[in-house]
């Protein structure tokens, strides 16, 4: 966040990618400007000195709860049923019945 | 109780609280069916087009709300005992499962999918008693604050039907304010539950984060998302919680800490409570006709013997710009599921997978969510994890430092919700910073994990209601509630 360079219509590109979205042409400036009018904003974080400040991933760390578990409580690990896998197969775009179906994934 | 004709309807609104639902259910003077009807009727005339189009629902189960009025008939005519959402008409916003109904999260890419589950919260409402009328609409994946970023198009305010509900629990605010449905559901990640419910003029809960089970609840941010209630009063928000709240084994996040009477709660007097009143909330920016208002309520609760104490909450303004890395970073994360195989939505243009990953989130994503994704992505990447997400982190336990300091001298702290009452449809869709600033006071409270209540304080000189919010201290909903109904109270 030290060098305000901004993001480029190349960051875009590369970000899109990493996410996994595809944008148009006409997208790709429009959202270049609002993540530089956002990151603008953002950059405002820098004025804090936070050198010796643990951060905080979950309210329960800071609530006293037990560091390893960040304040959760875990279940017991135990075997229950879980949901029926037809009912979950009848929903997907397309299945065998047993395994999602997907386009070939080896591209040549 | 009023019994309930269609001529009387058309001359009366009426705001059905639980207790009168309930009393009518008991007494057989309007039975579940006639109260689940009555409410469908409502909605057939004023949320659709023909009518004032307000737009909340998106799909209604009248199978299942029918089957369970029939249910809880049956029991009153046996004269057995109710339970606490006996007939109860409820609503459930569109990210929260309900088996066999769609569950749309306000998205395209989410279009035709029935989940296979009800999401905790849902079987805790049914259990009770409750009837649920169908799906309310939302922002897309629960971004927003204005109901304006969903697929399936904007829900209007009942209060001022030029105007935004606010966001983006919106459906579920404008239900109850509507009239359609006497309490509903909402989740809120940075204010999608009190923003919505102040712009609409009507109570809405934000429990302390690990209060009520996230299972089933489609996730945007997982450490600051949150399930909670809306309705037409802070009595009936305390009977709803009481129903939600206590630990589940199906979220690792939800706290084993021992529920409170909060019901029970509203029984005893504010007196001698001490109020905290942070400086930052009412600096620039704030409307001069809120602010007035806020100083009412605060007047008011010292005729009531509260001790008004001026505090400090010197990280607030690091408040916006924290939460959207953190609720982006995990929404990146999280939204990753969302590739077309395992439900809703598969472009069928896609040739290979890598093709029908891209394609269908870019066809299924609307521009709010594709730029907060793009945001996250960009924050948690190689060389900026550091500087913006680790960062963001150790702010956000500054800010929540601010507040465990300042809850040492007070029980509870009263502020504005929102800066503004609802905006014009339209006035801030091109203008993302200034539309996030809209939650200007409500993301703190989110990113520290307490609890806070919306309540109408009054309405401004052209009828757009005001909201004041009270935030308590984590797992002390019982004191924040207490002093809402104080507030209630004085509205008269």
């Amino acid at each position: 966040m030290s060098e305000q360079a901004g993001v480029t219509i190349e960051d875009v590109r590369r970000v899109a990618e990493l996410a996994n979205l595809e944008l148009t042409a006409e997208e790709e400036p429009r959202m270049q400007r609002d993540l530089n009018a956002i990151l603008g904003h953002i950059a405002e974080l820098n004025e804090l000195d936070t050198k010796d400040v643990l951060p905080m991933a979950q309210v329960g760390e800071m609530l006293g709860g037990e560091a390893h578990t960040h304040g959760e409580t875990l279940r017991k690990d135990v075997v229950a049923p879980s949901l029926d896998r037809a009912a979950v197969m009848a929903v997907a775009p397309e299945t065998d019945g047993r395994f999602f179906k997907v386009p070939k994934v080896i591209e040549r | 109780m009023p019994t309930i004709s269609e001529g009387q309807e058309k001359d009366i609104k009426m705001d059905f609280t639980i207790d009168t639902v309930r009393a009518g259910v008991a007494d057989g003077s309007a039975t579940a069916t006639a109260m689940a009807e009555l409410h469908y009727s409502r909605i057939a005339a004023d949320d659709g087009d023909k009518g004032k189009g307000i737009n909340s629902f998106l799909a209604l189960s009248k199978e299942r709300a029918l089957a369970q009025a029939a249910k809880i008939d049956a029991l009153a005519a046996k004269g057995e005992e109710l339970p606490a959402l006996a007939g109860v008409p409820v609503g459930i916003k569109d990210v929260l499962t309900m088996k066999g109904s769609p569950a749309t999260a306000g998205s395209l890419i989410l279009k035709g999918y029935r989940p296979p589950y009800d999401a905790t919260a849902v079987t805790k409402l049914e259990s009770a008693g409750a009837v649920l009328l169908g799906k309310l609409n939302c922002d897309e994946f629960a971004m927003g604050s204005s109901n304006e970023n969903s697929a399936y198009g904007p829900v209007l305010n009942p209060r001022a039907l030029d105007r935004v509900p606010g966001g983006s629990s919106g459906g579920s605010a404008a239900a109850v304010a509507a009239g359609f449905a006497v309490a509903t559901l909402g989740t809120d990640t940075g204010g999608s539950i009190r923003q919505p419910a102040a712009f609409c003029g009507v109570v809405g809960v934000l429990p302390t984060y690990g209060r009520v089970s996230r299972y089933g609840l489609i996730a945007f941010a997982s450490s600051l998302d949150r399930v909670g209630p809306f309705t037409n009063n802070v009595k009936d928000a305390a009977t709803v919680l009481q129903v939600l709240a206590g630990q589940d084994a199906l979220d690792a996040t939800s706290s084993d800490r021992p529920v409170g009477d909060y019901v029970g709660a509203l029984e005893k007097p504010v007196e001698g409570l001490r109020i905290g009143v942070p400086a930052e909330y009412f600096g620039e920016g704030l409307d001069p006709e809120i602010r007035a208002s806020i100083e009412k309520v605060l007047d008011g609760l010292k005729a009531e013997k509260c001790v008004i104490k001026p505090i400090s909450l010197p990280h607030t303004k690091y408040a916006i710009p924290t939460y959207y890395v953190i609720a982006t970073a995990e929404a990146s994360s999280n939204l990753s599921r969302f590739d077309g195989v395992r439900f809703g939505l598969r472009s069928a243009e896609a040739k290979t997978l890598s093709e029908m990953y891209r394609k269908t989130r870019d066809e299924g994503f609307g521009p709010e969510v594709k730029r907060r994704i793009l945001l996250g992505t960009y924050a948690l990447s190689a060389g900026y994890y550091d500087a913006y997400y680790k960062k963001a982190q150790q702010v956000r336990a500054l800010l929540t430092r601010d507040f465990l300091t300042a809850f040492n001298e007070v029980d509870v702290i009263v502020a504005p919700m929102t800066p503004t009452p609802a905006f014009k449809l339209g006035e801030k869709t091109d203008d993302p910073v200034a539309m996030y600033l809209a939650d200007i006071y409500s993301v703190a409270a989110s990113l520290a994990g307490i609890c806070g209540v919306s309540v109408p304080c009054g309405a401004t000189k052209d009828g757009l209601p005001i909201g004041v919010q009270v935030m308590g201290r984590h797992f002390d909903e019982a004191t924040m509630l207490r002093v809402g109904l104080a507030v209630e109270k004085m509205q008269g």
